[in-house]
């Protein structure tokens, strides 16, 4: 049986006739082409796959394509600029040593943007129950919550500053 | 840290630039195994065994080969492909081989043996494949355990394996040693076993294989450490010149040993891929990687150790058999453990008298191979509860019984024949103390209400084997030497191969650093080539932290060529004198004048007429670098913090402070990365992690519910400290750094959750320690 | 791990989703969140022949406070539930720190996790302990089942193949009431898990049974929290098993159900 879906991905839209058990992290990757998501165990628990549905970090490897019809997904490779500038929050894992092998880093900076979007203020604490959510073999998890919890302050601080210029 | 920041003027070695790696990566750019597709490519997937131990009858692929999507479907037979086998030059009492087929042909020794692959034109196919395979099995009693290997009448795993011992070495025996126990003022013993583990690479295994027939070559992109030993291995189970193999590594999603060996898996598909004209890919799903990869740390030890009645210990006696599971993987052997255990266990201690036994046993498991410290987290863990409970009997504080102990003149010569070259044993072990001091820590252990307890691990580890000291070992093939080769273009940009590949240590980055400082040119404009058979002569490829040690110096001595040739060039074309010639600012200084690298290669590729007399057309010069003698020695201290919970047993690690040496560090952050992800692993090892079977010989663990990595609730910020003995002869006073952390975590957390324990008069010593010994200990008291 | 072939049906409404449910009969399975399904799909451990999606359902994933009643809609995720001020209810977000983790929290559904009846899952153990009512649509209309009546063994209910759960009615605050759980690694499956309400005097446990297990208090009113939880724990009718012993589980409860009267009585 194949699936007639329609799916949106990093404001992109795609036309896609699939087999509806599809995964959509499979869908991303190999009929999207979008590789900078990656694959670590489909079953939920290592959070290679983390993207961003509707705004919200969620396992790719849990959620068939055909099921996300209409929602807006974000993949890592709508984080650096189109002429491959860095985001503030990229920049932050590449200054805090926060990624090693690289194959966790697409799911840890899609939970992080994801988690930012919704809690700007969290505690160092809060963040790294956050980063819990997804498993990195290569760098024992201390530099990845250092870069998180530096990007927010950074956002934060540039967010004031904005506040105190309008205010001026 | 966007800013280099340089550690004395001018120099890269030192700096914590930023990664050449990370743009691509953190942009979701890299190149994966996984990512790569070619056209017409095609999915393999295993049908694998279900039985533990079995002769096979019968494997029918016929409906296999009927299921939609399927293109082909290959038993042992129909590929005719030759075993992988690896070989120790020991004599038949020491050593047994195993032929491991790349698919099983008569007999299943562990569950998820490849038995047949599966071909289809997309992974889901292929999956519906293998489900339609039927395998008729008669199986035999399965061999589970060490102990049960070791039984009296147990069943043979391999027919020409007697009491299942692949491995059976005794070492040392210093003369006299009984004496030695008999007359000591204090003996104690220590009784271990530690849980086997998967390194857990986050990308598993995988290859993307396809005949090139242009090339007259199958290629094979896939993620190995050693991508040269898998062109040697494939290139005869197919019957292939090494030239019409051509294996290239893209981005590697980390290895940690496992990928250090040549699977099963990754032979199959070329084969398939061979057969078929087809590109094929494999990529290996968890379950898999959980089940049927490459395990490790299964091991036994029994341990006594004699003292003096002031605490200097007198005698080490070890007997070490480790559960290497069904196969000797390739090209290390089943001896990989009990050998690194034998050789090294004195470790950091004046040990005057030493014997030991070490055994490798087969089982009905997946086989193994080396995992990040190979045996070291094991038998550092042993030596330092030997210390703990030496303390204990001697009433002597358990660091200053190691102070006595510890080597502090270097070099120093074990009674293990191998010489230490200079370290800092005793001055990171107080440093250690110090700082847990300084923080409170020992004043809060002293609280009352809390179970809180403090441990150490002191060690070094011997990094940067040379083909000298892996002779030792008696492998067959010998691992050791790393030959670089060095090119500079038109521009003055600079191209470098290393034998040695990052699957997350950084070597574009640090690498690139040490050519930086010998040729005086930025970092980024120096390019390194890895991972790839066709463009690098030989090469060994990454494991046992030999990477810096040895390729960094073989990079080193490769730039100095070079650099020695633009020297010799500019001095004949400024009319100078060569001795004269510095390397200065991207160029060469000859007295007052200064011709930039862009000049001097622009002559030496465009203007060649004007080159000296003798000198050749091109820049380009090639070096090799091996390590003499036994190596050098990085060391550390690790402090751990823990409080135990009475109520559930439950473990928190509160602090966790290291003191590391790894000589000259190249790139700091990248070697405290290194150390804290080891530590990480280290800390799996002790508290959480576990392979384990049931009394069939089917795996318990095949997700990660049950495999339990810890994730960032579980794992502690870590305080590195550095301490910098440089090493006299590698070429940038370099040590190795990448396994250090997983040594020494597992004994510091052992050690801290006893000295928790320690009203309580329980002693744990195996792991991963399990939370109700904990509980009970604690509900006693 | 790549799940066997299913037809995939997509519901725009509860009528809907019953219909081919009704339809397709045994060999379907309704699929929201799809966080346990899904994985289970993966290892080819589940392998319906029918999806019905009925994510695309709206109006299923509201919370509404309804006097001293609170209905939440089956789709209601882990994590808006988190998220929600939801008074004396509170019991129910904080629980939600339990559930997985972020990534799981935003998809998993209250519905399916009460579906899917893990005898240690959050939402089991609050809605026995809460006394909830789980309402299902079926071809015949629907119905109100109390949760102590609805999980019958391990991923086993009193659910029809062809009902939905709509919503869960939780008939009454629970402002003094906790839950708590251990397990070696954070967000695992528990152990054990406890939760006790203080007003109703109720404690359930799950990791103890094939299902969420109401302990029936033997303790006088007054005893303490301490003393109530070791007579939770001495009632219980454990096992040794791989890995875990009886003695071990049982010393589980009584350190749980005592924090979890603990954490109820700070509120």
């Amino acid at each position: 049986m194949i699936q007639l879906v329609e799916l949106v991905v990093n404001g992109e839209r795609h036309d896609l006739a699939i087999e509806p058990r599809r995964t959509l992290v499979d869908v991303l990757r190999h009929d999207l082409g979008l590789t900078g998501t990656h694959v670590g165990c489909e079953h939920g628990i290592c959070g290679a796959c983390t993207v961003l549905v509707d705004g919200a970090p969620a396992r790719a490897c849990l959620i068939f394509a055909a099921q996300v019809e209409g929602a807006e997904i974000r993949t890592v490779e709508s984080l650096a600029a189109p002429d491959g500038t860095l985001n503030d929050l990229q920049q932050c894992f590449s200054e805090h040593h926060g990624l090693q092998c690289g194959f966790c880093t697409p799911g840890m900076l899609m939970l992080a943007e994801g988690y930012l979007a919704e809690e700007p203020e969290p505690t160092t604490e809060e963040i790294r129950d956050v980063v819990a959510s997804n498993l990195c073999r290569c760098t024992g998890y201390q530099t990845i919550v250092e870069a998180i919890d530096d990007c927010a302050t950074r956002r934060r601080a540039a967010f004031q500053d904005r506040l105190d210029r309008s205010a001026s | 840290m966007a800013e280099p920041r340089f550690r004395r003027d001018g120099a890269w070695v030192g700096a914590s630039v930023p990664r050449r790696e990370d743009p691509r990566l953190l942009a979701g750019r890299g190149r994966f195994v996984d990512d790569i597709t070619l056209p017409g490519m095609l999915h393999a997937q295993f049908v694998r065994s279900t039985e533990a131990h079995a002769r096979l009858l019968a494997v029918d692929l016929d409906e296999v080969r009927a299921v939609p999507g399927v293109v082909a479907a290959y038993t042992a037979a129909d590929l005719d492909l030759a075993d992988i086998t690896a070989l120790l030059d020991r004599p038949a009492h020491e050593f047994v081989p195993t032929a491991m087929p790349v698919l099983a042909r008569d007999t299943v020794r562990y569950v998820g043996e490849p038995v047949a692959v599966v071909v289809a034109k997309d992974p889901y196919a292929a999956e519906d494949g293998v489900e339609a395979a039927v395998v008729e099995y008669a199986p035999l009693e399965p061999v589970v355990s060490d102990l049960g290997a070791l039984a009296e009448g147990a069943p043979l795993v391999h027919a020409g394996a007697p009491r299942n011992t692949l491995v059976d070495v005794s070492l040392f025996a210093t003369e006299g040693i009984d004496d030695v126990f008999s007359e000591a003022h204090t003996v104690v013993e220590v009784r271990t076993k530690t849980g086997r583990q998967n390194a857990l690479p986050l990308e598993t295994r995988g290859v993307v294989a396809d005949w090139d027939d242009r090339d007259e070559q199958l290629r094979v992109q896939t993620c190995s450490q050693v991508p040269h030993q898998v062109r040697t291995v494939l290139a005869r189970c197919v019957g292939l010149d090494e030239k019409q193999v051509r294996v290239t590594v893209p981005d590697m999603g980390g290895g940690f040993g496992q990928k250090c060996v040549v699977g099963r898996e990754e032979i199959a598909a070329a084969a398939a891929a061979l057969r078929l004209r087809r590109p094929v890919k494999w990529i290996e799903d968890r379950r898999d990687a959980l089940t049927a990869a490459f395990l490790a740390r299964e091991q036994r030890y029994t341990v006594r150790a004699a003292f003096s009645a002031d605490g200097e210990i007198l005698g080490l006696d070890a007997d070490v058999v480790c559960d290497m599971g069904a196969y000797s993987c390739y090209p290390f052997t089943a001896g990989i453990e009990p050998l690194m255990a034998s050789a090294e266990m004195p470790g950091v201690y004046r040990v005057p008298a030493y014997r030991v036994r070490g055994r490798a046993v087969t089982t009905n498991k997946a086989p193994t191979a080396p995992y990040r410290g190979v045996s070291r987290p094991q038998y550092v863990m042993v030596v330092e509860r030997v210390f703990e409970k030496a303390a204990r009997a001697l009433g002597i504080d358990a660091v200053e019984l190691r102070r006595r102990n510890l080597i502090t003149v270097f070099p120093y010569t074990g009674v293990n024949n191998i010489t230490y070259d200079p370290g800092s044993y005793l001055e990171s072990l107080d440093l250690c103390e110090k700082t847990l001091r300084d923080e409170g820590w020992f004043s809060r252990r002293s609280d009352e209400n809390r179970v809180i307890g403090i441990g150490f691990a002191c060690f070094s580890e011997r990094t940067g084997y040379g083909s000298g000291a892996f002779a030792q070992r008696k492998m067959q093939v010998v691992p050791g030497f790393d030959i670089s080769e060095i090119r500079m273009d038109l521009n003055g940009t600079v191209s470098v191969t290393t034998g040695t590949l990052s699957h997350g240590q950084s070597h574009e980055t640090t690498m690139a650093q040490i050519v930086a400082d010998r040729l005086g040119v930025p970092y980024d404009r120096v390019k390194i080539v890895q991972g790839d058979t066709d463009r690098i002569t030989y090469g060994w490829g990454s494991f046992a932290s030999r990477s810096i040690t040895i390729g960094g110096s073989a990079v080193a001595a490769a730039s100095v060529k070079l650099g020695d040739q633009l020297r010799e060039i500019a001095a004949h074309l400024l009319g100078g004198d060569v001795e004269s010639a510095v390397l200065e600012d991207g160029g060469v200084r000859v007295g007052s004048s200064w011709l930039s690298y862009a000049d001097i290669a622009d002559v030496a590729y465009l203007k060649a007429h004007l080159l000296p007399k003798g000198v050749g057309p091109g820049l380009a010069a090639t070096a090799s670098f091996d390590v003499g003698g036994d190596g050098t020695f990085s060391n550390a201290t690790h402090g751990c913090v823990v409080e135990l919970d009475p109520g559930t047993g439950g473990v928190e690690i509160l602090r966790y402070v290291c003191v590391e040496d790894c000589g000259v560090a190249i790139h700091p952050q990248v070697v405290e990365g290194q150390a804290r992800g080891g530590i990480a692993q280290g800390i799996a090892g002790a508290l959480f992690e576990e392979v384990r079977y049931d009394d069939a010989g089917q795996p318990l663990a095949p997700s990660f519910m049950e495999y339990k990595v810890p994730t960032a609730r579980e794992i502690p910020d870590v305080r590195i400290e550095h301490l910098e003995t440089p090493c006299a002869f590698t070429e940038n006073g370099a040590k190795g750094a990448g396994e250090g952390g997983t040594i020494g975590a597992p004994a510091a957390v052992l050690n801290a959750v006893n000295d928790a324990l320690r009203h309580t008069g329980v002693e744990l010593d195996d792991t991963p320690i399990p939370r109700e010994a904990i509980f009970r200990a604690l509900e006693v008291s | 791990m790549k799940p066997a072939a299913f037809e995939y049906h997509r519901a725009r409404s509860v009528a809907g989703a019953v219909g081919l449910l009704t339809e397709l009969g045994d060999e379907a399975k309704v699929v929201a969140g799809g966080q346990s399904l899904v994985a289970m799909m993966n290892f080819r451990l589940a392998r319906p022949e029918h999806l019905v999606d009925i994510t695309h359902i709206d109006g299923l994933a509201e919370i509404r406070r309804e006097g001293d009643t609170l209905r939440v809609g089956a789709l209601t995720t882990h994590r808006t539930v988190e998220k929600a001020e939801l008074g004396d209810f509170a019991v129910l977000s904080r629980a939600m720190r339990w559930v997985g983790h972020l990534p799981i929290r935003t998809r998993g559904t209250v519905g399916g996790s009460i579906a899917h009846a893990d005898a240690t899952a959050e939402w089991c153990l609050l809605a026995v302990l809460l006394e909830a009512r789980i309402v299902a649509e079926g071809p015949a209309g629907r119905r109100e089942i109390p949760a102590e009546e609805f999980f019958l063994g391990p991923f086993t209910t009193a659910l029809e193949p062809d009902e939905l759960i709509v919503e869960l009615v939780f008939p009454h605050p629970a402002p003094r009431a906790a839950l708590t759980e251990y397990a070696d690694r954070k967000g695992d499956f528990a152990l054990v898990a406890a939760a006790v309400d203080l007003d109703t005097d109720r404690i359930v446990l799950g990791g103890v049974g094939p299902v969420p297990t109401v302990v029936r208090g033997g303790w006088s009113s007054g005893a303490a929290s301490r003393a109530r939880a070791a007579a939770a724990a001495d009632s219980l009718d454990l096992r040794d098993e791989p890995g875990i012993s009886a003695h071990y589980r049982r010393g589980l409860v009584r350190t749980l159900v005592e924090r979890a009267y603990e954490e109820a009585a700070r509120g």
